[in-house]
């Protein structure tokens, strides 16, 4: 079991918050620090926090970094270069995925057994959710996601993944937007139920100002139920049952309005 | 000089009908136009009248305000370089708007949005005839734009940079090349009070700069007034182009291309030319809005990226010319 794990990622400082054993874990990434994108905010302001260069990862005498495979490249060739042990998480877009990088990251820390106990809840949590859904009947609404600067995401995303599993039908990916930017002309053509938007950031950008176009608005009020997403939809990690339980409360909502 | 008009004026009404016909939702002539002049619930409704019609409105608002205030600067400084794009007043619009977005007084006060582009315009105009002086050269005149323009920009890129939002940083392009994508009524709604009260002031310019081209004194003779002249360009500029930024960025060129074409139209009298160059800068600016759309539907391609192709050539041209002439 390595003494000392640093992790320079987002997903990454998440699963090893989760699977660390106290004082193992000696430096989290800062990004974490951000409550738009880490559920573990309060967590990892605990930790020391790093801004992923090579430098201070390696001040930090780590006998583990954990990374993404979207890292710098050049940070992790450096730290192998400087005989560190890097081991790199890929992106998860599948739920299946998750159990897996659960896995990885207790390997990857020594921490074979807490894992198993982690992925046991979430797919115990995963099933639970599941027979919910299977007892709520009726119409399967038609969603849209819809980011900043107009990006929506495809069925092969991890938050494809959450709207299928909470029963929700992906209507820009059914148009053939799988991911990218939808044009707000088709979000308008598309016509959603639900329109799932992302939580705003402080100070303005045009980026976000889309949201607030007369047209984003119509097709919110006129369904009702807008709904965000949030850091729960970020990381391939167990607060994805948050999200897809959000989807679903969604649903719940919408189908009660007739 | 009418059947210019008229040319012109066919033009614009072409290329605006032209605009509302073009988008990714395949919506047939037939339907667009029942769509868009009885509304309804529909979708077809809500992409005619919320998305296509404010964005051909702005390109008709916008490219006419930058057409007449480049024919009006022109014929103020008399002189064939000036573009408000180039000389740095554009750029000074984006940075008081980013300031009123960043600070947060975009959204808290109505119309404080074009009011600080209009306040970072006026600056730039005034520090750009300052500068050059009321009679000067072209090369002190674009030497002082390209330092108000880069001033401008360093700034609008420092205020993006600091700002707490993770996306405003990459609209750095957007504020440096202008783009009509997903605007809505509401910028229409903003920038129309500023555009009106600023193109008035600039066609009350006509008589005085047709004055003007016989030369200052002949002018003052005449009872026009140089200095009234000169505040009515500054703050008429300062409106048109302060609005046009605030709703969508700076795209420059335009008001040094249309006036260019045009002069020889209208017997290089600057009175008659600001009324052609303002739909003049219409049709510019909706043939380059049609034209972002079809290169690249579902990305947002910058209009300044087409403005700068067409214009940077000619720009080139300008100033090869007035090497010629021994400045």
């Amino acid at each position: 079991m390595p003494a000392r794990a640093v992790s320079i990622n987002l997903c990454t400082d998440q699963l090893a918050m989760l699977l660390a054993a106290p004082g193992q874990l000696a430096s989290v990434s800062r990004i974490s620090l951000d409550p738009h994108v880490s559920p573990m905010a309060e967590e990892a302001a605990r930790y020391h926090n790093n801004a992923g260069r090579a430098e201070e990862v390696h001040a930090l005498r780590p006998d583990v970094v954990l990374a993404g495979t979207y890292s710098s490249r050049e940070t992790v060739a450096l730290l192998r270069r400087l005989g560190i042990e890097v081991v790199q998480f890929d992106i998860v877009d599948s739920l299946d995925d998750v159990s897996a990088q659960i896995a990885q990251m207790g390997a990857a820390l020594g921490r074979e057994a807490r894992a198993a106990q982690v992925i046991a809840e979430f797919e115990a949590g995963l099933a639970d959710l599941r027979a919910d859904l299977n007892a709520l009947h009726g119409e399967h609404p038609r969603a849209a996601l819809y980011y900043a600067n107009g990006y929506t995401s495809g069925d092969a995303s991890l938050a494809g993944e959450i709207l299928a599993t909470a029963g929700l039908h992906n209507a820009p990916a059914e148009a053939g937007y799988d991911w990218g930017i939808l044009p707000l002309e088709m979000l308008a053509m598309i016509d959603p139920d639900v329109m799932i938007t992302a939580r705003r950031y402080p100070g303005g950008s045009r980026a976000e100002e889309i949201l607030d176009h007369p047209v984003v608005g119509a097709m919110r009020g006129q369904t009702g139920r807008g709904a965000l997403t949030d850091h729960d939809w970020v990381c391939g990690t167990p607060f994805v049952l948050r999200a897809i339980g959000d989807m679903v409360a969604a649903r719940r909502a919408l189908g009660s309005d007739g | 000089m009418t059947r210019l008009t008229a040319v012109l004026g066919a033009g614009v009404a072409l290329l605006f009908a032209a605009s509302l016909l073009t988008g990714p939702a395949e919506i047939g002539v037939g339907d667009s136009l029942s769509a868009l002049l009885l509304g309804g619930d529909t979708p077809a409704a809500m992409v005619m009248r919320e998305i296509r019609l404010p964005r051909a409105l702005l390109a008709l608002m916008i490219g006419g305000s930058l057409g007449l205030a480049g024919a009006a600067m022109q014929g103020y400084l008399r002189n064939s370089l000036a573009d408000p794009g180039l000389i740095g007043v554009s750029g000074s619009a984006a940075l008081g708007a980013v300031l009123s977005i960043q600070t947060g007084v975009a959204g808290a006060v109505a119309f404080s949005l074009p009011a600080f582009a209009l306040g970072g315009a006026l600056i730039g105009v005034f520090a750009v005839l300052a500068l050059a002086g009321p009679r000067g050269t072209s090369l002190t005149l674009i030497l002082a734009g390209i330092a108000i323009s880069a001033l401008a920009g360093a700034l609008t890129s420092l205020v993006l940079n600091l700002s707490p939002n993770p996306f405003a940083a990459n609209e750095i392009v957007f504020w440096m090349m202008g783009s009509l994508a997903d605007r809505s009524m509401v910028h229409v709604g903003i920038a129309i009070p500023f555009i009106a009260i600023g193109a008035f002031m600039l066609a009350r310019l006509a008589r005085g700069l047709d004055a003007l081209t016989l030369g200052e004194d002949a002018a003052a003779a005449m009872g026009i007034s140089l200095r009234s002249l000169r505040l009515t360009l500054v703050f008429g500029t300062a409106a048109v182009v302060g609005a046009s930024t605030a709703v969508a960025g700076a795209i420059g060129f335009v008001g040094l291309v249309v006036p260019h074409i045009l002069r020889p139209f209208v017997g290089a009298r600057p009175g008659a030319l600001l009324w052609a160059s303002a739909l003049g800068g219409a049709i510019m600016l909706l043939a380059a809005d049609i034209a972002v759309r079809l290169i690249l539907p579902e990305r947002d391609l910058k209009l300044g990226v087409l403005t700068a192709i067409v214009g940077a050539p000619l720009f080139l041209h300008l100033i090869y010319r007035t090497r010629r002439e021994g400045l």
